[in-house]
């Protein structure tokens, strides 16, 4: 059993006398090492202030929903076990909670996702293939090794931990972002899909790629262990490579330098 | 209150309502999806093992292969005979072209090698009417075909264009002169009402495995769109089928997928012994998820549990499972690299919660509430009937885990949810699009709204004694105390009692703090409480009625099947005001005909002992 301080960033919009964040710490007694982050949350939500907002569903990591960032670092609260913070060996920790970065803050650990939303719309994530369906009403195929390409961008949860860590999506809110870069390869890397062409196109525009400056940031981010930043360097590569259209103009890093 | 009209409302955002919505935008309807959550978050992104299909993939099986009949047949068997067959007939045909339609939406299922879709095994799913032969049936991607599902509709829906209120969070249906002509929705963000006027409504809202402490559901799973259609005087149909997974991760409840099994994982006890062996001398780990959940907790009431606590071993370790595959005969074996590729979630699951590794310890499990069979009584078409002879409510829809088509009957089948989704989902939308090609917009009820405007308000302002949490728990611990895998008059009397008692707390003495109308989560929590309480009643209730044992229903006091007086469908009545703290009176029939279309052509689906 452990003693846990968690301070949080609180915000309420409708408060009449806090027009601002603020830290507010609260204290856990008897918090067993196996809690999540979630679970001391809700304890703090259920028992002492039901005024605290956040989101959560699933609680085992695969709905996406509660991307915070604690200690400094984006993490899902549910996949966060406190004895990693020392919990199974000190008799009291302290650990920060604060909503991500980068995006609106509408209350407390609440942000506006509306935002990274639009960026995933904006790479066309959807399948595109408009040729026949086979004749036999059967499934197209595809070698495992065709399949193999693309499977660890089909794991991505959209919570957005890797957008939110990245210092080019704080510096400009334009960039798409990792999330969205993932979720193209998961199309690009699919030889089912016909639609790679017009993304690359779109992510070859100057809030595209290029943004990405191989910070890093995004992979120990990723709650799924996508290597998220390896995968933006193989769409990079892919607009190199595949589509001489694809490749920067120096017009267009111009107005894009000038314009952020 | 702002008022928005649209041809068509999907309630929720998970495979049955994308699939819905999809099929209904397709068909020319103007449609809005109205979900509590942003659509990805929805649950069916949970589901890990597989959709079943009788594609027949399997390299080897050619001279055998397995068919829709075959699928059907165990849907009906799982079921334990109180499935609808003209349902378990659709859905086993449809599933095949539907996962094939999915493959052509670009889900990424994982291959064989000839480039088909994979398929692996899953528990009651056999080749010809129940032979030894185990069908590989479940059509997967890894373990999380369900996160593929969702992301494939979603992704689908957008391309289509569909319109999406994300969290609006819907808690009331309006209905006038016997039409459904919307609902009710308040906005997570603002507080405010919204009033979606619409010719056809369907709810897609999911299951309420919150109602119990041990559960795989997420948070979110509260039944809000069963409890809000329940108080508008619709019946319930088949409540006291509420799945409990064998396989949670011990006190979390986490999902470990039947897939586990399928691949060839084996339950084992403090002895080491594979104990489904005495208890499903065929099928043995692959028997369906009730007859496995009853044997763990056997072994665990026999002190074979782990150290003589309540939990059992699940060992997919490669050395265990191609110990077993020799010994029957099998030539597979598989490795390490073999399991991290087929169950990567799993692992991660455990290493990150447990701190277990599948691969070189055995995995802690105990059962887990799962999925409720019953719901809103439904027919082939997904549209929502009302009484003992299936009188359609005109405008209203439901299908996926909210709704009882019946299907699943008395237990469901591991894998036939998604297929659900998909066939029932689809079936929806398609009807919708017809149907509001000449329906009218019948007016919305005076005073729509109203009423559950005053209830949150109510809520908002509470200014009792006791959180909802306080309740919530409680609640939850009678659930699994009292009305879980085994039941007696005297356990299900005392459920209702304490169930009733924690409704008089809930509507005389509840303490809330968060006064704000944005992002008020609190209210919201404690309004999803109030639908737990309503439908956790008509649970035991429901079980208390039914005085004889089938799938997930067992009573101790009535140990078998009783075919002559109960192979019929449960609905469940409520009269009362919808909000008040005055407690409702059920009314439970158990008078509903079940379809029995394939047994009076083949006799072979006729009803028998139900042995695995």
């Amino acid at each position: 059993m452990v003693d846990v301080t968690l301070r949080l960033r609180r915000y309420n919009p409708e408060s009449a006398t806090q027009k601002k964040p603020y830290w507010e710490e609260f204290t856990l007694k008897n918090c067993e090492p196996t809690d999540r982050i979630l679970d001391l949350l809700h304890r703090i939500k259920w028992e002492q202030d039901g005024t605290l907002a956040l989101r959560r569903s699933c609680a085992h990591g695969v709905c996406g929903s509660d991307a915070v960032r604690i200690n400094g670092r984006n993490r899902l609260a549910c996949k966060v076990l406190i004895n990693e913070m020392g919990a199974d060996t000190q008799p009291h920790i302290k650990v920060q909670v604060e909503p991500i970065l980068g995006l609106p803050v509408q209350k407390d650990l609440i942000v506006d996702m509306e935002p990274f939303f639009a960026h995933y719309r904006d790479v066309m994530p959807f399948f595109i293939n408009d040729t026949p369906v086979p004749t036999n009403g059967r499934e197209r195929l595809q070698s495992k090794e065709d399949r193999a390409k693309f499977d660890d961008t089909t794991k991505c949860i959209l919570c957005a931990c890797c957008t939110t860590s990245c210092p080019s999506f704080w510096a400009n809110g334009k960039y798409v972002g990792p999330a969205a870069i993932v979720q193209a390869h998961r199309f690009i890397f699919d030889n089912r899909d016909q639609g790679a062409q017009e993304r690359i196109n779109i992510l070859a525009e100057p809030n595209g790629v290029w943004r990405c400056r191989t910070i890093f940031n995004c992979t120990p981010a990723c709650p799924r262990d996508i290597e998220v930043t390896k995968a933006i360097g193989e769409v990079k590569l892919a607009i190199q490579r595949n589509s001489p259209d694809g490749i920067i103009k120096i017009t267009d890093i111009k107005e894009a330098v000038f314009s952020s | 209150m702002k008022t928005h009209q649209f041809d068509a409302i999907i309630v929720g955002a998970g495979g049955a309502g994308l699939m819905a919505a999809l099929y209904a935008s397709k068909g020319g309807a103007q449609v809005a999806v109205v979900s509590k959550l942003y659509p990805t978050r929805s649950h069916t992104g949970a589901a890990q093992g597989g959709i079943g299909a009788a594609l027949g993939n399997k390299i080897g099986d050619e001279e055998n292969p397995d068919s829709p009949l075959f699928h059907a047949y165990d849907t009906v068997k799982g079921g334990d005979w109180l499935s609808d067959q003209n349902a378990a007939k659709i859905l086993a045909e449809e599933a095949v072209d539907a996962v094939i339609e999915l493959e052509h939406m670009g889900l990424p299922f994982d291959r064989t090698d000839e480039g088909k879709i994979s398929q692996r095994r899953f528990g009651g799913h056999t080749l010809e009417f129940g032979s030894k032969r185990l069908a590989y049936r479940a059509c997967h991607a890894a373990d999380r075909t369900g996160h593929m599902i969702l992301q494939t509709l979603y992704q689908q829906c957008i391309k289509h264009n569909v319109r999406f209120f994300d969290e609006f969070h819907v808690v009331d249906v309006a209905m006038n002169q016997g039409v459904c002509t919307g609902v009710a929705a308040i906005e997570l963000g603002t507080g405010e009402l919204h009033l979606f006027h619409s010719k056809a409504t369907l709810f897609a809202s999911g299951g309420w495995g919150r109602c119990w402490q041990v559960t795989s559901n997420a948070h979110s799973m509260t039944g809000d769109g069963a409890a809000a259609v329940f108080r508008r005087g619709i019946p319930m149909q088949d409540m006291e089928f509420f799945q409990i997974h064998p396989t949670g991760i011990y006190k979390l409840g986490i999902l470990i997928t039947e897939g586990v099994r399928g691949e060839g994982g084996v339950l084992i006890n403090r002895h080491g012994e594979r104990f489904m062996e005495q208890y499903a001398p065929s099928a043995k780990d692959l028997a369906s998820r009730d007859v496995v959940s009853r044997a763990i907790y056997n072994e665990i009431k026999k002190g074979n549990g782990i150290g003589g606590k309540n939990y059992v071993y699940l060992d997919i370790r490669p050395e265990t499972v191609n110990r077993y595959a020799a010994e029957a005969g099998e030539k597979k074996r598989i490795d390490r690299e073999y399991i991290e590729s087929k169950l990567p979630d799993i692992l991660d699951f455990c290493r990150t919660y447990l701190g277990v590794d599948p691969v070189k310890e055995p995995m802690p499990i105990q059962p887990t509430a799962h999925y409720a069979m019953g719901g809103i009584p439904t027919n082939i078409e997904a549209e929502v009937v009302i009484d003992e002879n299936n009188t359609v409510l005109p405008g209203m829809y439901a299908a996926g885990e909210t709704a009882c088509v019946s299907v699943h009957g008395a237990n469901r089948l591991g894998t036939n949810s998604l297929v659900d989704l998909i066939v029932f989902g689809r079936r929806g939308g398609k009807n919708i699009a017809e149907y509001v090609k000449t329906a009218h917009f019948t007016d919305m009820p005076d005073g729509a709204g109203k009423e559950i405007e005053a209830e949150f308000n109510r809520i908002r302002n509470s200014k009792g004694k006791t959180r909802a949490f306080t309740i919530r728990d409680a609640m939850q611990n009678i659930m699994n105390d009292d009305v879980s895998v085994y039941r007696t008059e005297e356990t299900l009397k005392t459920a209702i009692t304490k169930l009733q008692e924690l409704r008089q707390t809930y509507f005389t003495d509840l303490l809330v703090d968060d006064r704000g109308q944005k992002f008020n989560t609190e209210v919201f929590e404690a309004w999803e409480l109030g639908n737990l309480l309503e439908l956790a009643e008509i649970t035991a209730v429901s079980a208390l009625n039914r005085k004889e044992s089938r799938g997930a229903h067992s009573r101790e006091d009535f140990p078998e099947r009783d075919d002559v007086n109960f192979r019929k469908h449960t609905l469940v009545y409520r009269e009362g005001a919808p909000y008040s703290v005055e407690q409702p009176k059920y009314r439970v029939t158990v008078e509903k005909a079940v379809d029995i279309s394939l047994e009076t052509t083949d006799e072979r689906f006729l009803p028998k002992k139900r042995v695995y």
